[in-house]
């Protein structure tokens, strides 16, 4: 029987080409919606790690505070006790400490006079130490302009949009005007060994990176940092396991009463990442919700199309002795049948063009220009495991449920009447 | 043959709602059917042949009186047994043949047969057997589009007949069809009729079809006015 209804479906075209095509393409644009946003936001979040958050960062109480003023009299102190603690006590992540400052850049003439003056972000990594993770972190190598990385101490990238504009050359030596820690003011000299660009405005604007020794000297941060930032090693951010050593460190080194003391966050708790990371998870879920809804009703109404159409089949098989039951539950296979095959070929096409999308990426750089906000310039699809059902139970669902409505209004119809169909 | 009668029609009226008010189709109708009968329903459009073959089928249910068909009173059927009944023991024809559109010959014979329990070598053989009856074994492949409107209507004879079924309703079977066509039919059914002594009961307003039947029931107006029997009905 199911053989004989799957025959009909697959030659009656009007009855099944229609409702595949809404379940595929249903299907299809909620597979690759996800799957792209969801590559969108992971790679938001990613780069937010990256730059800004870590996937979990620590930082004095105080300065957490008002972090977004740069307090650096605020900063971290004793870090290389807290880093050989950190290696020791946590080795599923990587440690780096990160200075963030801000300052002048003083751009001298031939004869060492001032030129030009900018202002800038000053960001200080570790450039220097073999096997140093944080310059692929911060992208640098891609988004080098014109120069090399800085190889040895003294050495600084600047903006290559900041070099334009003051006609800087790499080789130049560049002053640095800022406060130490304590408050007073400090300068520091640079050759400036390549320029940089992210792509993104505020970075693009002014900015300076240079080693996290060199500013720890000018800066008299000897053994102090803004903030330490650590990763997961394999660079996948995990709630849980993130948690559980947010947990452990406050707990162990974190006091209340100390304004002073560290006290470590989550990515998520950061910039209000969680809410827009939970934002991103309902919209997935309100866009499946519509989807159902949407397609139930699209459904509904071809079913019913097409079982007016059908009504002296019905009749016919209600002559031959099948039960009207009989009828209406085979109009749900059907429904079935049509959901499977939709569904299928849906879910493959949407991952089809995600794992497209994975791998090549739209490069939005060069229409979305500069943006001051902190997204990356290529947006990526992510295929994930949930990709595999977020289309395809609701294609399933969406067709059973329209039809199963669209059937009830002929299963209620009497017997009777479903037949005098069949006279002309 | 009123002993052993197949199909009993006893005081038996039919209404249907229309609008606030009820419509009388048929009013008070006694009769009785023998097996192996070759019986016609004639009468004027709207005289209730078609509403009475609907309530001997059980597809429609009577509003008062007794219908006993093959033993069962259809008013007390469940829709399952209504529907068994159906399956295994009636047949329909109709004027506008009615088959499925997107099965082939042989699949819209065999629909019936796979309702039943039957194995796939038993319903080939039945399916087969019934074409041959109709005579139309070369075309088990095709699709009723591509059939003329004879052959359509010896498809629907050979579904109706595939399961053996004691009764085959017949709604202005001719109809549809021309002069030879429709003798054809006729002699394939009659023929049918004698071999197998299926019970044969029309709904016809077609001349040609009375000169076949062995009797003549007339309703008029929902009544039942004439019933004759015709020793000299052709062959
Ligand atoms: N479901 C229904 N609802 C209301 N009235 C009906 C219904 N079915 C039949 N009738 C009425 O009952 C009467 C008898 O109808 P029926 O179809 O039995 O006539 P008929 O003798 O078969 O006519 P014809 O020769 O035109 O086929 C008609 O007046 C018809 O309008
Ligand atoms: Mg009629």
């Amino acid at each position: 029987m199911i053989k004989f209804l799957f025959k009909g479906i697959l030659r009656d075209r009007s009855r099944s080409l229609l409702p595949v095509i809404v379940v595929t393409l249903g299907v299809f644009l909620t597979v690759f919606m996800s799957g792209f946003m969801k590559g969108v936001y992971g790679d938001i979040t990613e780069l937010n790690a990256k730059f800004n958050t870590g996937h979990v960062k620590i930082l004095t109480r105080a300065y957490a505070e008002i972090a977004d003023q740069i307090p650096n009299d605020l900063a971290l102190t004793d870090v290389k006790k807290l880093m050989t603690k950190l290696h020791a006590d946590y080795p599923e992540m990587e440690w780096v400490q990160r200075i963030h400052t801000g300052g002048l850049l003083d751009v001298p003439d031939s004869v060492g006079e001032t030129r030009g003056q900018g202002q800038v972000v000053g960001t200080a990594i570790d450039f220097l130490t073999p096997g140093t993770t944080e310059v692929e972190r911060m992208n640098i190598p891609k988004s080098l302009v014109k120069g090399s990385i800085p190889t040895k101490q003294g050495e600084a990238l600047i903006s290559d949009e900041f070099a334009t504009r003051f006609g800087v050359s790499t080789g130049d030596k560049l002053t640095f005007f800022g406060s130490t820690m304590n408050g007073s003011m400090t300068f520091k000299t640079f050759v400036v060994s390549g320029t940089l660009k992210f792509g993104n405005s505020i970075l693009d604007r002014g900015s300076i990176f240079m080693d996290i020794r060199d500013a720890q000297l000018a800066l008299d941060m000897d053994d102090a940092a803004s903030e330490v930032l650590g990763y997961f090693k394999d660079g996948i951010y995990n709630d849980l396991k993130a948690q559980q050593v947010e947990n452990s460190f406050n707990s162990r080194f974190s006091k209340k009463d100390d304004e002073f003391s560290p006290v470590m966050s989550r990515l998520v708790e950061q910039q209000g990442l969680g809410d827009y990371l939970k934002l991103a998870d309902s919209a997935n879920a309100i866009m499946s919700f519509i989807f159902i809804v949407a397609m139930s009703i699209v459904l509904w109404n071809t079913g019913l199309l097409g079982g007016l159409r059908r009504y002296s089949e019905f009749g016919i098989r209600l002559a031959l002795g099948e039960e009207k039951k009989h009828i209406y539950f085979t109009t749900i296979y059907e429904a079935v049948l049509i959901g499977l095959i939709g569904s299928v070929v849906g879910t493959a096409l949407g991952l089809g063009l995600s794992y497209f999308m994975q791998s090549h990426g739209l490069d939005m750089s060069k229409i979305a220009g500069n943006v001051g906000m902190m997204v990356p310039s290529v947006y990526r699809a992510e295929v994930t495991p949930g990709l595999f059902y977020i289309g395809f139970f609701p294609g399933l669902i969406a067709t059973v449920l329209g039809n199963g409505l669209a059937g009830f209004a002929i299963y209620k119809r009497r017997t009777s009447q479903l037949f005098h169909e069949l006279e002309v | 043959m009123e002993n052993d009668a197949i199909i009993k029609i006893e005081n038996l009226i039919k209404r249907f709602p229309v609008g606030k008010t009820e419509f009388t189709a048929l009013k008070n109708v006694n009769i009785s059917f023998g097996t192996g009968e070759f019986a016609g329903l004639v009468g004027p459009s709207g005289s209730g042949k078609t509403t009475l073959l609907n309530i001997i089928g059980s597809l429609d249910s009577p509003s008062e009186g007794e219908v006993i068909v093959l033993g069962k009173n259809v008013s007390l059927l469940t829709h399952k047994q209504s529907a068994v009944l159906r399956n295994r023991h009636i047949g329909f024809i109709f004027q506008t043949y009615n088959l499925l559109p997107v099965y082939s010959v042989y699949e819209n014979v065999e629909f019936a047969l796979l309702l039943q329990n039957m194995s796939g070598s038993e319903r080939k053989k039945a399916v087969m057997a019934a074409l041959e009856w109709v005579g139309l074994t070369e075309k088990v492949k095709s699709r009723p589009s591509m059939l003329s409107g004879g052959e359509c209507q010896r498809v629907a004879i050979a579904r109706s007949m595939v399961k053996r079924p004691e009764i085959v309703l017949a709604d202005e079977p001719t109809a549809n069809l021309d002069s030879s066509n429709s003798h054809n039919i006729l002699q394939t059914m009659k023929n049918l009729n004698r071999e197998l002594n299926t019970t044969f009961i029309f709904a016809t307003h077609d001349e040609k079809v009375m000169k076949y039947l062995n009797r003549i029931i007339s309703l008029e107006d929902g009544k039942v006015v004439k019933d004759l029997l015709m020793p000299d009905s052709k062959n």
